[in-house]
């Protein structure tokens, strides 16, 4: 049924700490692993050694820069499916193979019923969804359905793959929707955000901004620096040491 | 976004048989329909035919064109559903009047029959773009004038199409003419005012809305994700015609529009040769209605994007 659920019993998702992430990339890799072998068929790849890789990923983790000068900073922000309170992803799906979980509020595909028009991919303004060419249905983020209710894992394995392989702890999972989860109280203390808030889709999925520096870890300005040693009163030793720090340079 | 050739084919052919379904059976609605029986069972085979190729191309697009039966499920949220829905019931008052005409079934419940059809042609060409008008990620897409240009551009093609088997049939109406004349018009009109709308409208949502971080700077993509374009970016990302765009648009003006004015306007001057200039201006139609469609997709803007460097979408 691709109507929504007007509420549901949890919001399961995910807290992305933008301050400690570090952009190693061992969640998307984490992700692809347990998921190109777990529900669904396998995540396909096209040339993945050869010039032009491509495949369907569930994770990205992009960098950006922001700011200016000394005040500039970078930010490793990881994007994958934020579980949103009303999408239209699950609307506009012909065949109601899209759905969100009344019990959780997880956004899934169905894969036996998907029919790979794509429409849903373009309904979402995050990317979130990535077809895959070989399984010929699209593919999203499951929050690791198949992880965190399976009881044949160990209590510890029960979260998201993404979050079990984070080094660093950047990524918590629980339930936003219960305001006395670890999640909520960590998302209220550091002001959380949503992605897009203005889009209107009510992401799940929270991100903690990167702590403000204080001045102490301010990079010192470009002018307090020596200046480079120039090219001297062009005798014949300085012209060999420009040309010998020319040739080592490159 | 990406213009996938099949969908092209499918909403320029099943536009134009559902327009030329549509004047059919409006003028079968009224019992004026001209030329005939046999005309009417040429024109309707050929409009349901159209129709029947653009359904099939639009299956082309899918993974699983196998299970596209599912698709009528979701009529209550999906337009795409509901187009299907539509489509679909639009054969049977169609199919039916076609049989009343081939086996000269004549009863006054097929101006009926012929009303629903014409119905259902407008009903199926609205959700087509409402595929399209209801997607709030792309804004030039998500424009009240999408389906409105989608019907336009079904109602003239199918004129023109109507105007082609009429003088095949070696009948002429400076009337017909005329109206297919003003159709061809108010589709460029309503073009031109998407237009004038979609380049007044630089995009509400930033990069820094995207990422929340705005109040850090401006944003700037550091490292992509991935070495190579993924399907997000090849399908969301397509950029191939944007730096042709306003060339493509004089070139849909002239073939859509101007050319089949001025056929039309020279055939009423003549007054000989009524089909030598339909055809003429169905033939600049087909160039034209498919150079627009391939630019309303590759013009359109996905909010996506904005994680990979646009700045605005």
């Amino acid at each position: 049924m691709t109507t929504l659920p007007k509420t549901t019993q949890k919001k399961l998702g995910l807290v992305i700490d933008l301050d400690i992430c570090v952009g190693c990339q061992a969640c998307a890799t984490s992700c692809k692993e347990w998921n190109t072998g777990g529900y669904s068929a396998p995540l396909s790849d096209h040339d993945p050694y050869g010039a032009d890789p491509s495949g369907a990923w569930l994770n990205r983790i992009h960098s950006y820069e922001l700011g200016e000068g000394a005040a500039g900073r970078t930010v490793h922000f990881p994007r994958s499916c934020l579980h949103c309170e009303e999408p239209d992803c699950v609307t506009v799906c012909p065949t109601g193979a899209s759905y969100k979980r009344e019990e959780d509020g997880i956004v899934l595909v169905n894969p036996d019923t998907c029919i790979g028009c794509k429409l849903c991919s373009w309904a979402c303004p995050y990317g979130a969804r990535e077809y895959d060419y070989d399984d010929g249905v699209m593919k999203k983020c499951t929050l690791c359905v198949d992880r965190i209710y399976n009881e044949t894992l160990e209590e510890e394995d029960r979260v998201p793959a993404c979050v079990r392989a984070c080094p660093t702890g950047a990524r918590a999972f629980g339930d936003l929707g219960d305001p006395d989860s670890e999640v909520s109280k960590n998302v209220a203390a550091r002001e959380g955000f949503n992605l897009l808030e203005a889009f209107g889709y009510k992401p799940t999925n929270k991100y903690l901004p990167p702590r403000l520096k204080t001045s102490a870890h301010v990079a010192p300005q470009a002018a307090a620096r020596p200046a480079p040693v120039q090219a001297g009163n062009g005798s014949a030793v300085e012209k060999l040491f420009a040309w010998a720090d020319q040739k080592l340079s490159r | 976004m990406h213009p996938a050739y099949s969908v092209i084919l499918f909403t320029t052919a099943s536009g134009a048989g559902y327009g030329l379904l549509f004047w059919i059976t409006l003028a079968a609605t009224f019992g004026v329909l001209p030329g005939g029986r046999l005309l009417g069972l040429a024109a309707l085979a050929f409009a349901l035919a159209l129709i029947t190729i653009g359904l099939l191309a639009s299956t082309l697009h899918l993974g699983r064109p196998a299970r596209a039966i599912g698709a009528f499920s979701q009529w209550r949220s999906s337009w795409l559903s509901r187009e299907g829905v539509a489509a679909v019931a639009t054969y049977v008052p169609a199919g039916l009047l076609w049989l009343s005409w081939l086996f000269y079934w004549y009863s006054d419940v097929f101006h009926a029959v012929a009303a629903l059809a014409a119905a259902g042609a407008v009903v199926t060409v609205y959700c087509t773009g409402m595929i399209y008008g209801s997607l709030r990620t792309i804004r030039q897409w998500n424009k009240p004038l999408v389906p409105v240009f989608y019907l336009a551009a079904a109602g003239s093609t199918g004129a023109l199409l109507f105007g082609l088997i009429y003088s095949a049939f070696g009948y002429s109406s400076a009337l017909q003419e005329v109206l297919v004349l003003c159709l061809v018009a108010v589709t460029g009109a309503v073009k031109l005012l998407y237009w004038r709308q979609c380049d007044a409208d630089a995009g509400q949502y930033t990069a820094e809305m995207a990422t929340g971080l705005g109040s850090f700077g401006k944003v700037r993509p550091l490292d992509p994700p991935h070495t190579m374009p993924n399907f997000v970016m090849r399908e969301m990302g397509y950029q191939v015609g944007r730096k042709h765009a306003q060339k493509l648009r004089r070139l849909v003006l002239l073939f859509l529009i101007a050319g089949p004015m001025l056929a039309l306007a020279l055939s009423a001057q003549t007054g000989v040769g009524v089909f030598v200039w339909y055809f003429l201006a169905v033939l600049m139609t087909v160039v034209g209605i498919v150079t627009e469609r391939w630019l309303f997709f590759a013009e359109a803007e996905h909010v996506s994007m904005l994680f990979y460097g646009a700045e605005r979408a």
